[in-house]
């Protein structure tokens, strides 16, 4: 009986603030059977209690408290599922801001939504350039509710994987004497890799001078993104004579990939980017054998990219039992808005607009602040994302280590994340490649 | 490149064979199209996750899993598919329903996080060249066997002959004293062990996951009408064709290797444009 009292006195002052207006309903947009879309809802929770915990968000004299509205989009299937899930929540549970999202071709739809009922969408999810670049640019009236958080856009997120596949193509050389490894690469079959998979290809040839990596393409795969298993694929790229596996995986494929690569100890070292691969269960999903992969990723054991990120990696550890992936951006996401609403000193759309605009915040990725086309810039004192490859059991990081953004103008400027690791060429591949 | 082609068909053939043969009989005799076959393949796979998980030893589990899975098939064909067995559209509605079932009770009770179950023997072995995993060969010891065993069983026993008549004629099957909708119930068994069988075996192969039963179920009935409907000797050709014409694809098309399945059904419709009657079924005139 009093629990009963309890849940009812909760719920009616829960709906009193609600019909007062103290309450900001933020939707939390993700696949929420899958482990993307329940980061996004862990890391949105843990932003809203810390929020609400410390007093709410206080404007023009008001206190208001977060509300969080789950908004299971569906979207690793294909469908109308994710655009109804949207419109539901700006309709029916009457949503102020939404964010999150994950898979650029439902994001695109989903993010029409939010343009047609004039809501911001902070994206923390989906990295495909076109969400925001050709919309928020070229129309602007329409499309500026939209901000992306997190990842950083595919040319980055591209570039990222490509000094990290740099990283692993200088290692072969420095330690196997290969001084032109053979590159495949193996791609879901996505519209936000397609970009990555063409310009990888074309600098895999290219010689190390005129800015290449002065190896060898000899393939690309695209497995479906829903794939169960690419043993047919890795024997492929074996066949193929490949060194080095480059992966841009963001959905359950990358798990088959890890599996059947270990399993098989396909002798070629993977890099790239998978998704999958920065979950703590990774080496459970992959039965123990997803050992020295390597992707870029955010978060990593030990590693401190700003003040902000250990505190908040400790407090998802020890809340859920695991490290956060990229989607738990929607933490940071959370924290950016509530900034954005204290600064702009009103709840009113456009006024939330010019705040987002000119944010400059200390995130647990980095340091954000938003170019013209409302993506996080990218690059040292910004955000640069790490290199992580699984090692004794746990992801390190190998990147950025000694990196030189721009040797020729800085020669000096070196950026050492402390807390990393050098990269491991895995045992079964330097056996297999040693001396030959 | 044709080693690698032939040993990975070879696995492929294997599990899509086996799930083309129950699906084949269940249609052949019962001349039920039974849509939630490739469903209780991914129960299976669940069921061998779980025991396994929990402690059971691989033997037991597997055991459990076979048994639990005939029992539950032979339960859901009792309650929902024996009362509609005569209204065609009712089956094939009814059968997709139990499927969508299945694999939403799959999601309540394991989520949509993909499973791993421990290959039953690690490591690899070069076959002409080729990395195979043991487990892929222990999947393709399995599939002979269950092969063999239905074969032995159709063509050497007093059931088998009594399958195979209900499957030529139900009726004429009827009047000679066999009761046909007991031997459809044994085959509805049966399918339901080699689904069973074939779960168990891809469990450590590919990702255990709510959704994996769709695209071999797509598989096996472009197998089934491939091979022609109602031939048991056409089904298990026609998935063997599917598995080659798959594999083929990625080694052939790498860029377009998430086209294997639907260049493996352009190759079915390419075929029946020449036999649409499928490769061993008999014309709609010889029906007739």
């Amino acid at each position: 009986m009093k629990s009963l009292i309890c849940c009812l006195v909760s719920s009616v002052f829960a709906l009193g603030l609600s019909v007062s207006g103290q309450v900001i309903r933020i939707g939390v947009v993700g696949p929420m059977t899958f482990i993307q879309g329940i980061h996004h809802w862990r890391g949105a929770t843990l932003a809203a209690d810390e929020i609400n915990a410390a007093g709410g968000i206080t404007v023009g004299g008001t206190t208001y408290t977060i509300e969080l509205v789950r908004v299971d989009s569906n979207e690793m299937q294909p469908g109308p599922d994710a655009v109804s899930a949207v419109e539901r929540a700006i309709t029916a549970s009457k949503v102020d801001f939404l964010i999150g999202g994950f898979r650029t071709e439902a994001m695109l739809a989903m993010t029409e939504v939010a343009a047609d009922y004039k809501k911001i969408f902070l994206i923390a999810g989906a990295a495909d350039d076109g969400l925001l670049k050709g919309r928020v640019d070229k129309n602007y009236n329409r499309y500026k509710y939209l901000f992306r958080i997190t990842p950083v856009r595919s040319t980055y997120l591209a570039q990222v994987s490509f000094i990290l596949l740099r990283d692993v193509v200088e290692t072969f050389r420095r330690e196997l004497g290969i001084s032109q490894p053979k590159i495949a690469i193996v791609a879901e079959q996505a519209a936000w890799a397609n970009m990555i998979v063409t310009l990888v290809a074309l600098q895999a040839g290219t010689p190390v001078d005129k800015g290449g990596f002065g190896g060898q393409h000899v393939g690309t795969w695209r497995p479906s993104a829903l794939a169960t298993s690419v043993a047919a694929e890795l024997t492929a790229v074996e066949r193929a004579g490949a060194h080095i596996v480059f992966t841009v995986f963001s959905g359950p494929v990358g798990v088959v990939f890890g599996r059947d690569w270990g399993r098989l100890q396909v002798p070629v070292a993977a890099v790239g980017i998978n998704v999958e691969a920065q979950a703590q269960g990774w080496l459970d999903a992959t039965g123990g054998f997803g050992a020295y992969t390597a992707t870029a990723g955010i978060y990593a054991t030990g590693v401190a990219v700003t003040e902000a990120t250990l505190p908040f990696i400790d407090k998802f550890q020890a809340e859920f039992g695991e490290l956060p992936l990229f989607t738990a951006g929607t933490y940071d996401a959370l924290y950016i808005l509530a900034d954005a609403i204290r600064r702009a000193g009103s709840l009113q759309t456009d006024a939330v607009i010019s705040a987002l605009e000119t944010t400059d915040y200390v995130s647990t990725l980095g340091r954000i602040v938003f170019d013209e086309l409302h993506d996080p810039i990218w690059g040292p004192d910004y955000i640069t994302g790490l290199g992580v490859q699984w090692q004794d059991g746990s992801p390190k990081a190998f990147w950025p280590r000694e990196w030189q953004p721009d040797p020729a103008k800085f020669p000096d400027l070196v950026i050492a994340t402390p807390g990393t690791v050098p990269y491991v060429i895995p045992p079964w591949v330097k056996d297999h490649w040693q001396g030959k | 490149m044709v080693a690698s082609i032939l040993v990975n068909g070879l696995v492929y053939s294997g599990v899509y064979a086996m799930l083309a043969l129950g699906f084949g009989l269940v249609f052949g005799v019962g001349r039920v199209l039974n849509l939630a076959h490739t469903a209780f393949y991914m129960v299976a796979a669940y069921g061998i996750f779980y025991f396994a998980s929990t402690g059971f030893g691989m033997p037991l589990a597997v055991v459990l899993t076979t048994l639990g899975i005939v029992a539950a098939g032979i339960a859901v064909y009792k309650l929902f598919i024996e009362p509609v067995r005569e209204m065609e559209a009712t089956v094939l509605i009814a059968t997709l329903a139990v499927a969508v079932l299945l694999q939403e009770l799959v999601l309540v009770f394991f989520g949509n996080e993909p499973r791993h179950v421990p290959p039953a023997l690690s490591g690899f072995t070069q076959v002409v060249g080729v990395r195979v995993g043991n487990q892929e060969m222990v999947t393709l010891v399995v599939a002979a066997l269950s092969l063999i065993g239905a074969w032995f069983l159709l063509s050497r026993t007093k059931l088998g002959l009594a399958i195979r008549a209900a499957a030529q004629d139900r009726e004429v099957a009827n009047l000679m004293g066999i009761n046909v909708n007991q031997v459809t119930a044994i085959v509805m068994g049966l399918g339901l062990l080699l689904a069973a069988l074939a779960g168990i075996a891809v469990a450590p192969l590919f990702t255990v996951e709510p959704g994996m039963w769709m695209n071999p179920l797509v598989i096996v009935l472009a197998a089934v009408v491939l091979g022609g409907l109602g031939s048991l000797k056409g089904s298990l050709i026609g998935a063997v064709i599917l598995a080659f014409a798959e594999v083929s694809v990625v080694f052939l098309v790498p860029g377009g290797s998430y086209l294997r399945t639907a260049i493996a059904l352009l190759i079915m419709v390419c075929v029946f444009f020449i036999r649409p009657e499928g490769l061993f079924g008999s014309s709609i005139a010889e029906e007739r």
